[in-house]
Formats: structure tokens, C-alpha cells, sequence
């Protein structure tokens, strides 16, 4: 083994082969050992059998050395990449670390890109894609009519329909549902201080075992507490009740002998038998932005005389499909009897009993907001992607030189762009930690906000599969950024690099033209953020513009406790309307206060209805009256509520043994008379005639956004309201008026508890919560995607300048003022946002139709948010492109011609 | 006894290979041969234990292997030591000679000793 000889350069020039090594090694052993037998005596031929004779199974030698040699090819390979990463890596922390303000505003970027990523994949993941969190919850169905507008009355079942249902059903394990009618503040306290108010949901005894919900303690109903129901208010000795955690928590301090103690709810002894796990929130899955603190079985004998009551939520059977479950449902309707008292009424949910999966009930609303709100955050990420693509870009065009170097000493392209991806990932590594931080606090923050009326906020978390969605995106993100300066970086030409000495040669110029490219592809998706966000924001104008029909500020409410207990229906009636005319008194009395009133419902709350009121002489075919929604009214209500009136308000004098009077909204008034004056005209329900006293303007009572239905008010001294909601209206705060208001109740009754005293204007901000979240959100969203694309601008312009820098320093050695020069680089910032915002307006306009769903009351080419975004993107070009051109027009052209 | 049909101990071969390989760089056959002629043909390698032995050496770092040109001009893989090579040779090598003496002072015993302590 002396010199090395010629072919050895080109031996394995394909790359290692391991077979063909072990074959060619034995092949010359075999050859020597011929030679040397021949050397000792024997015929070719002799010798070269007993070489082979000697060797044994060449065969199985050669197959041990293939093994042996892949394995160790594989091992060689693994190790000499490993030990290049880990060099790249420490190269890169290292020169990262030569560039602090590189780094830091990188790191910046994609913290707040990939943080917002990771929170809007929690939300998105925990309301849409994750089950609910109940055991198979592929099984349950939520089983109501179509929509209509007769509110919850005619999304819910009689009693007898439930039974009916549930028994002949074949489909469900078991059916089960709740009393929809509940308002917050339903129960009251006593025993802990002073009497405080409690939310409690009256559930069908079997509603925990149907969801598959397990007692953190003690147990759920048993079937019997089921059938009598927690008769509160009469002491029945059954009276049992199962505790929310949080309210377990709060109000008993975690106590752990809870069970089998009684509490007082209300007047009568309850017994605690159970407290639900932490993980269920009934609030967050059924009625969200709202808490619940404890359960009771509802009682259905009871329930029964009340009409439509309960809501249906199934558990399938193992394998059964929605579609079965809806064929299964429209066989059993027709024989269901809304009451089985009456046999005309057989038949009256016929099509009225539609499962769809409960999931689709909880978020299906959201779902087309969410997935806006994914792609937003998704195009927030193009763009910080996009931008720190410029940033390396500017920073591989300074590094240009250190690349070529390298190159002409032996690194090969794809090292280089090794080198180049491997800084990307290190950035995007560093920020999605950040931006893991970033989306940790702000999830936490979210799963707390119970004014927000989203469902399963308290749910939300940063989990396994939002970390591996980081990563997703973390890889991603390194992928769109690094990749293009990458290839951009490793096909320039080494040696015109090299003899080049400044910044002005023909790879700086394609560079330009590669990063003003981006910059208008960045400025276009922030003009699609920008344009998204401003048709969100003027639908969010016109649902706050909206005419509620009441007037929400300077008013509020306090749920009041009465007993209206009497031997007879009409003692009731008078003693309640004695209780009622004190307590107006009372307040009314309170300086500052400008009307109050009752009500037993209010707007954007739960609703009822009931009756088909039929104005007298005209006939109506069947299904084509409106079941108006009802409202059980104190004289004075209308007024404080700020609800607009013709006619007059309900009087005192308005009695049991005075006319039947109704108040009508204009809707109906226009659906029965139009165009004449409905004041003195009679509604008859069945026998009974009522006189229309007034016509009261629409109220918004589902929603915001909803359009209006049929709404009657009856005086609470003539029908039986079902609970007090005090309205209060006056000009001073709230916080101040509270105290005031409840001492005067305490005073009139000493065990009113501490309710709340809610501001009219937090239910209707309640109500627009997901609108107002939604467009905050994007909002957001495009304001960063304004500022990348800002930041985008200035680097590039400034870049320019400084790459032209003699250049205009020939041209103000010529003549050229500062002015004019200022002039011409604001004129190319200016070309390049005007640019963006053309393809952007028209991509706008495409996306604008997509999410046209989401808006309400406006155009998706709504001519404000257009010029709205325009106007933004240019005045932010000028900004970012005027420090630059200051730069350019104090160039001193003497120095700048020296140095070059 | 037939000096050919001496059977290696354990690892004694991966320690006769290091041991060759000190003088320089050998190929395969090479190995044998040197091997055969320093234990006066006491040992006659098998090659179908050889190259299974010199692979694993490789593939452990402690041999590395090279295309290179053979005495009579043929293209041939040559084995030498690497550092991990030499410095494991030196160890085998104390332990095979304690081994050694070890033995041999048991088998050199002539009488029964005297019991300990006695």
C-alpha cells in the first residue's frame, strides 16, 4: 500500500455498498491463497478448489459481512449527522448571539404568531374538535323541534311527552332532561349569615346516570327521590339535592361531611346527597356565561299541569346513527299526547322531536366563527412567516460573504442550507416556547371568563395535543421562513460573491426583488386581516346600533323573594299584588329613582309561552297563529324598562273582578290588524276574552341579532306570575343604588337575599359576548398583521437606502435636493403598499363572501371597512417608509462616494 | 495433537488480529498468515471466523479499513489500528498475560498446600 492509485478516487463514487466490498474482499483472499498454493506446487485449477475447500461456506461468510457492513454504514451515517447537527446548533446559538436585536425581534414575531396559534387551537380543539366531556359522548342527543319563535316553550316537552317518548322509544338507553324555565338566583340560602341567593337547576332524576356523570361524594337521586321530585317549599322529607363543585367549594368551604347534611333552600330542609366532580360544569355545556350551584329532581307529577317543560337529551344505543334515532323519533311522535287528559291533543309534536348530536346543540352555532378564527390566526402566521423570511433574508444578503467562504472551503449546498434551516428551527423553537408561555396565560385567562357566553370555557386548557400542535406549527413556521433565503443563500454564485466587495452587485438587486415580493404578499394578507376585521367590527356597530326596544342603561334588576302563599287562588292574587304595590312604593320612594316596575321574565333571558290568543271574529287555520311569548307585568314595568307605549299601562285597578286587559306588541298588532288601531280590540283565549289596553314596541327577547315574534304582557293581578324581577330605573350607578335597594326589601321582607343587582346593559352584553369576542379577536389579529407588515416595509425600504447609498449620494453630488430624494424613496414605499393592498383587496373580496354569514347588517363589500384598510396600509407605508427616507436625504454625497 | 485443530479460547482471536495489525496496516489474508506463522503454525485462522471478526472490530471503531493495493498489485482491504484499536490491544493484552500466569501457577502446582490458617 504505497501510492494511492488512480481508480481509487472513483471507487464507490456512487456511495458506499457494502455487499460489493465484502464480495471484492474475499474475492482476493481467495486469489492469494490460489497463488500461494500454486507457488507450493499445484495446477491452477487444484489450488483454486482447495482455496475454496479450505475457505467452507463462502456464502454464509459473505451474507455476515453484508449485515455487518450495512449496520455499520447505517451507524456511520446517523453519527456523522448528528455530530453536524449538533455543530449547527451550537453555531447558531452562537451567532444568533452575535445579533441580539436580529434575535429579539425575531423571537418577538413568532412568540406572538405561534402563541396565538396555540391558544386559537384550544379553543377551536375543546369546542369543536374534542368530544364533550362525558363518557361516549358520540351517544348523546339533544332532541328539540325545528326553530321558532316562541322561545324555550316550544323547544321543550310536556311531562306526559317525556314518559310517552321515553317508553316507546327503542333507540336510547335512556332519556333524560331538564326544567328549561330556570332563572339565575331561583333559590335562596339561609343558615350561612345572611340569606344569600343560589342557582338551581331542576333536572329529571336520571340526568346524571343518562350523561354518565360520577359524584365526586355521595351519590346521585335514587330512583325514588326521582319520581317525587325535591318538592321545594312543601316539606315532603324527600327534599334531596347534589351540589356543583365549585358551589361545594365557595359556599361550604370543600366541607367533606356535606353528605347527609340539610340545608335550607328556601324555607324548607334539603338534603345534600352528592356533589358533582370538578369536571362537570353544567353552565359551560347547557346554558353558557351562566352558573349553576345545585341540582334538584324535577318533580314530573307536579310539572305535569304546566304544558311544555322539560328538554330531551338522549343517550343512543351503542351503533345507533342520528338518522335512526330521527326515523325512530317521527314513529313515535304521533301517538305522544302533550297532555294525556286530553285526547286532541295526541299527535302535537309530529315533527316536532328532531335528535341531533348534542354536540352540534353546544357549539354548532360557533362553528363557522371558529374556523374564521382559525384561519385568521393561521394567516397571522403566514405573515410573521413571511416576515422573518425578509429578516434572514436581509441577514443572509450581510451573510453572503461567510456563506461563500464556506462553500468555496468544501461546505456543500445542502450543508449550507442545512445550516440556514437549522437556524430557522432553532428561532422558531425558542418562540414557540414563548409562545407556548403566551398561550398558557392567555387560556387561563379565558377559562375564567364566565361573563362569556361561550360554551365549555372551563374546559379549555393547553393539553398534549395543543403542545403537539406547537410543534406542528413551530416545524411549519421554521419550514415557510427558512427554506426560501435557504435555496435563495446556497445558489448564489461563490465567486462573484466573493470578488464582490459591496453591497451593490447583482445578488443584492435579485435579493431586493425576491423581498419586495414578500413584502407585498405580507402587506395583501394583512389587508385581508384588516378588511375581515373591520366588516366584523361595523357588524358589531350595527348589533350594538340595534333597536332593542327597551332601553338597556340606567336600569337594573334584582330578583325579589315573596310569598304569595293563601288558602285560595285569589287570596294569592291579592296578597301578591299587596306585596308588589309595597315594594314599587318602597323603591319608588328611593330619591333618584325614576320608575320601577315587575316582570317575571326579562328580555335575553329564558322565556315562556303559552296560549294562542285569537282575535275575536277572525279564523285562523291551525299552525298559522303565533304563540306569542309572555310576560306577567307590574303597572309601571313598561316604563321602567324604557319600553316604548301607545295605549295606557296596566293600573292597580286592573283586578280580578275588573276586564281581562292585554298589553300586544306591534308585531302581533300588525299581524292581526293591520293597518287599523288595535287599542280596544278583544283577543280571545278559548272562552276567555282579553282587552288590548296598549301596543308596546318590539323587544329583542332571544337575542340581539334574532328576528321578532308575537310578545303579550298580562297584568300580575290577573295572572300568575312565576317569579319578581325588580326593575329599576334611575340615573345613579348601580353600586351606589344596591344597598339602598336591598335594605328596602329586607325591611319589607327580612329574608330577601343578597341578590344581585344586575345593570340591564350586562344582560344585553352578555348576550353580544361571542360577537364582541369574536371581532375582538380578529381585530387583534389584523392589528398584528399591520405591524408585521410595518415592520416588513421599513426593513425592506431601509435596506434599499442603505444598498443605494452611493447611488444617491451621485445623485445629490449632482444636484439632487433632499426633498427630492425623500420624495422618490417614500414614492417606492408607496409603490409597494399600493401593490399589497391591490392584491389584497382582491383576495379581500373573495374571503369577504366566504365569512358574509358572519356578518350581520352588513355588505361583505362594505365600502367603509375597504377604505378603512386602504387608508391603515398607506399611512402606515408612509411611516415606515419616511425614517428610511430621512436617512436617504441626509446622506452626505462626499462620504458616501469615499466609501465606496 | 494436531497443532491445526487448536481450538482459540474465547476473544483470544479478536486479540491475535489487534496484535497483527500493530506493524501496520494488513488485509485479511495477511492477517492469517501472520498469525499462522508466529504460532509456528500452531494456529491455522479459519476465514470463516476471521472476516466475521475483522468486520465487527471495524464496525466497534477498534479497526479501520481501507481500499489499498496489495504486494502483487491487486486491490485489497487493508486493516489498522485505531487509537480505541491500540489502546484496548494494551489491555487485552495485561489481562491475557495475568490470565496466563495464573493458570500456569495452578498447573504448575506439585503437592496439596497446607490449609489456611492452619
Amino acid at each position: 500500500m504505497t501510492t494511492t492509485p488512480f481508480w481509487r478516487r472513483y471507487a464507490r463514487f456512487f456511495g458506499p455498498d457494502p455487499a460489493a466490498d465484502v464480495k471484492e474482499e474475499l474475492g482476493f483472499h481467495l486469489e492469494a491463497k490460489t497463488e500461494d498454493l500454486i507457488r507450493e506446487g499445484l495446477t491452477p485449477e487444484a489450488a483454486r478448489k482447495e482455496a475454496e475447500r479450505q475457505f467452507g461456506d463462502l456464502r454464509a461468510v459473505q451474507k455476515i459481512g453484508q449485515r455487518i457492513g450495512q449496520n455499520t454504514e447505517r451507524r456511520k451515517r446517523l453519527s456523522d449527522y448528528m455530530h453536524d447537527l449538533l455543530h449547527d446548533a451550537r453555531y447558531t446559538f452562537r451567532t444568533l448571539g452575535r445579533d441580539p436585536g436580529f434575535a429579539a425581534v425575531s423571537l418577538l414575531i413568532l412568540a406572538l404568531a405561534i402563541g396565538a396559534n396555540v391558544a386559537v387551537f384550544s379553543v377551536v380543539n375543546t369546542l369543536l374538535l374534542r368530544p364533550l366531556p362525558f363518557s361516549h359522548a358520540e351517544e348523546l342527543v339533544w332532541i328539540a323541534p325545528p326553530p321558532s319563535e316562541c322561545g324555550w316553550s316550544c323547544a321543550t316537552y310536556s311531562a306526559d311527552a317525556y314518559e310517552e317518548f321515553r317508553a316507546q322509544s327503542r333507540v336510547y338507553q335512556d332519556v333524560t332532561g331538564y326544567e328549561a324555565f330556570t332563572t339565575p338566583e331561583n333559590f335562596r340560602l339561609t343558615g350561612y349569615g345572611e340569606p344569600v341567593p343560589a342557582t338551581g337547576f331542576e333536572v329529571i332524576g336520571n340526568f346524571f346516570q343518562v350523561l354518565g356523570v360520577q359524584p365526586a361524594l355521595g351519590r346521585l337521586f335514587t330512583a325514588e327521590e326521582a319520581r317525587a321530585g325535591a318538592v321545594v317549599g312543601e316539606s315532603s322529607g324527600l327534599a334531596v339535592a347534589v351540589l356543583a363543585n365549585a358551589y361545594w367549594r365557595r359556599q361550604f368551604h370543600s366541607d367533606p361531611t356535606i353528605v347527609g347534611k340539610a340545608i335550607e333552600l328556601s324555607g324548607t330542609p334539603v338534603t345534600v346527597v352528592g356533589v358533582l366532580p370538578e369536571s362537570f360544569d353544567y353552565g359551560a355545556v347547557f346554558s353558557p356565561g351562566a352558573k349553576a350551584d345545585l341540582f334538584v329532581p324535577v318533580s314530573l307529577e307536579k310539572e305535569r299541569m304546566w304544558g311544555n317543560i322539560v328538554t330531551l337529551v338522549g343517550r343512543m344505543k351503542p351503533g345507533v346513527t342520528v338518522a335512526q334515532a330521527l326515523d325512530d323519533a317521527n314513529r313515535v311522535a304521533p301517538d305522544m299526547y302533550f297532555n294525556v287528559k286530553y285526547p286532541q291533543s295526541k299527535g302535537r309534536y309530529k315533527g316536532d322531536l328532531v335528535p341531533v348530536p348534542l354536540k352540534d346543540y353546544v357549539t354548532g352555532k360557533l362553528h363557522r366563527s371558529l374556523i374564521a378564527l382559525w384561519l385568521a390566526v393561521g394567516t397571522i402566521l403566514l405573515i410573521a412567516g413571511v416576515n422573518l423570511s425578509n429578516l434572514l433574508l436581509a441577514r443572509s444578503a450581510a451573510r453572503a460573504k461567510e456563506f461563500a467562504t464556506r462553500g468555496a472551503l468544501g461546505a456543500s449546498r445542502g450543508r449550507i442550507i442545512r445550516q440556514l434551516l437549522m437556524e430557522s428551527l432553532v428561532l422558531s423553537g425558542v418562540g414557540a416556547l414563548l409562545g407556548l408561555g403566551l398561550a398558557f396565560a392567555v387560556i387561563r385567562w379565558l377559562a375564567h371568563q364566565g361573563s362569556l357566553a361561550l360554551p365549555l370555557l372551563n374546559s379549555l386548557r393547553i393539553d398534549s395535543q395543543a403542545v403537539g400542535w406547537t410543534v406542528l406549527v413551530a416545524i411549519l413556521t421554521a419550514m415557510i421562513f427558512g427554506l426560501l433565503p435557504g435555496l435563495r443563500m446556497a445558489s448564489g454564485n461563490l465567486q462573484e460573491l466573493l470578488k464582490d466587495s459591496g453591497a451593490g452587485a447583482g445578488l443584492g438587486r435579485k435579493h431586493e426583488r425576491l423581498r419586495a415580493g414578500l413584502v407585498i404578499s405580507e402587506i395583501a394578507l394583512a389587508c385581508v386581516l384588516l378588511v375581515s376585521a373591520g366588516l366584523l367590527l361595523r357588524s358589531f356597530a350595527k348589533v350594538l346600533e340595534v333597536d332593542l326596544g327597551f332601553e338597556p342603561d340606567h336600569a337594573s334588576s334584582m330578583n325579589v323573594e315573596y310569598d304569595d302563599s293563601a288558602p285560595t287562588p285569589e287570596a294569592s292574587v291579592l296578597k301578591r299584588a299587596e306585596i308588589f304595590q309595597q315594594v314599587i312604593a318602597r323603591i319608588s320612594a328611593i330619591p333618584g329613582v325614576q320608575a320601577t316596575g315587575i316582570s317575571d321574565y326579562l328580555p335575553l333571558g329564558p322565556n315562556r309561552s303559552w296560549d294562542t290568543p285569537v282575535p275575536k271574529g277572525q279564523v285562523f287555520a291551525p299552525g298559522e297563529l303565533p304563540e306569542p311569548l309572555v310576560y306577567v307585568v307590574t303597572p309601571g314595568f313598561i316604563r321602567a324598562m324604557g319600553i316604548g307605549l301607545r295605549g295606557r299601562d296596566f293600573t292597580w285597578a286592573d283586578g280580578q273582578n275588573s276586564e281581562r286587559v292585554i298589553i300586544i306588541n306591534a308585531s302581533m298588532a300588525r299581524r292581526f290588524w293591520p293597518g287599523e288601531d288595535p287599542v280596544n280590540k278583544i283577543l280571545m283565549r278559548g272562552d276567555e276574552q282579553d282587552r288590548v289596553i296598549g301596543v308596546v314596541d318590539d323587544v329583542h327577547e332571544e337575542s340581539v341579532e334574532s328576528t321578532l315574534g308575537a310578545q303579550v304582557y298580562y297584568p300580575c293581578t290577573q295572572q300568575g306570575p312565576s317569579r319578581a324581577q325588580l326593575v329599576v330605573r334611575s340615573s345613579l350607578p348601580p353600586s351606589l343604588l344596591a344597598p339602598t335597594v336591598l335594605r328596602a326589601l329586607r325591611e319589607l321582607n327580612p329574608s330577601q337575599p343578597a341578590s344581585e343587582f344586575r345593570p340591564i346593559r350586562t344582560i344585553v352584553d352578555r348576550a353580544v359576548s361571542p360577537r364582541r369576542f369574536f371581532m375582538l379577536l380578529v381585530a387583534a389579529f389584523a392589528g398584528l398583521g399591520l405591524l408585521l407588515a410595518t415592520l416588513g416595509i421599513y426593513g425592506v425600504i431601509s435596506y434599499s437606502v442603505t444598498r443605494q447609498r452611493p447611488e444617491i449620494g451621485v445623485r445629490m453630488a449632482l444636484g439632487a435636493t433632499a426633498g427630492r430624494v425623500q420624495r422618490q424613496v417614500l414614492a417606492n414605499t408607496l409603490r409597494l403598499a399600493l401593490s399589497g393592498i391591490a392584491l389584497g383587496t382582491l383576495i379581500a373580496l373573495i374571503v369577504a363572501r366566504a365569512i358574509a354569514s358572519l356578518l350581520f347588517a352588513t355588505s361583505p363589500w362594505d365600502f367603509p371597512s375597504y377604505l378603512g384598510m386602504a387608508l391603515a396600509l398607506v399611512l402606515v407605508a408612509v411611516v415606515s417608509g419616511y425614517i428610511p427616507a430621512r436617512r436617504a436625504s441626509s446622506i452626505n454625497p462626499m462620504e458616501a462616494l469615499r466609501n465606496n | 495433537m494436531d497443532p491445526a485443530k487448536l481450538e482459540f479460547i474465547r476473544g483470544t482471536l479478536d486479540v491475535l488480529i489487534l496484535k497483527s495489525l500493530v506493524w501496520g496496516p494488513l488485509h485479511g489474508y495477511g492477517i492469517t498468515n501472520f498469525i499462522r506463522r508466529q504460532s509456528d503454525d500452531a494456529f491455522l485462522v479459519e476465514e470463516g471466523t476471521l472476516y466475521p471478526a475483522l468486520w465487527r472490530l471495524e464496525s466497534k471503531g477498534l479497526l479501520a479499513a481501507e481500499w489499498g493495493v496489495s504486494e502483487n498489485n491487486r486491490k485489497a482491504k487493508f486493516y489498522r489500528l485505531t487509537s480505541e484499536g491500540k489502546r484496548r490491544l494494551r489491555q487485552e493484552v495485561k489481562t491475557w498475560e495475568a490470565y496466563a500466569v495464573a493458570v500456569a501457577k495452578v498447573l504448575a502446582t506439585t503437592r496439596l498446600p497446607e490449609p489456611e490458617g492452619a
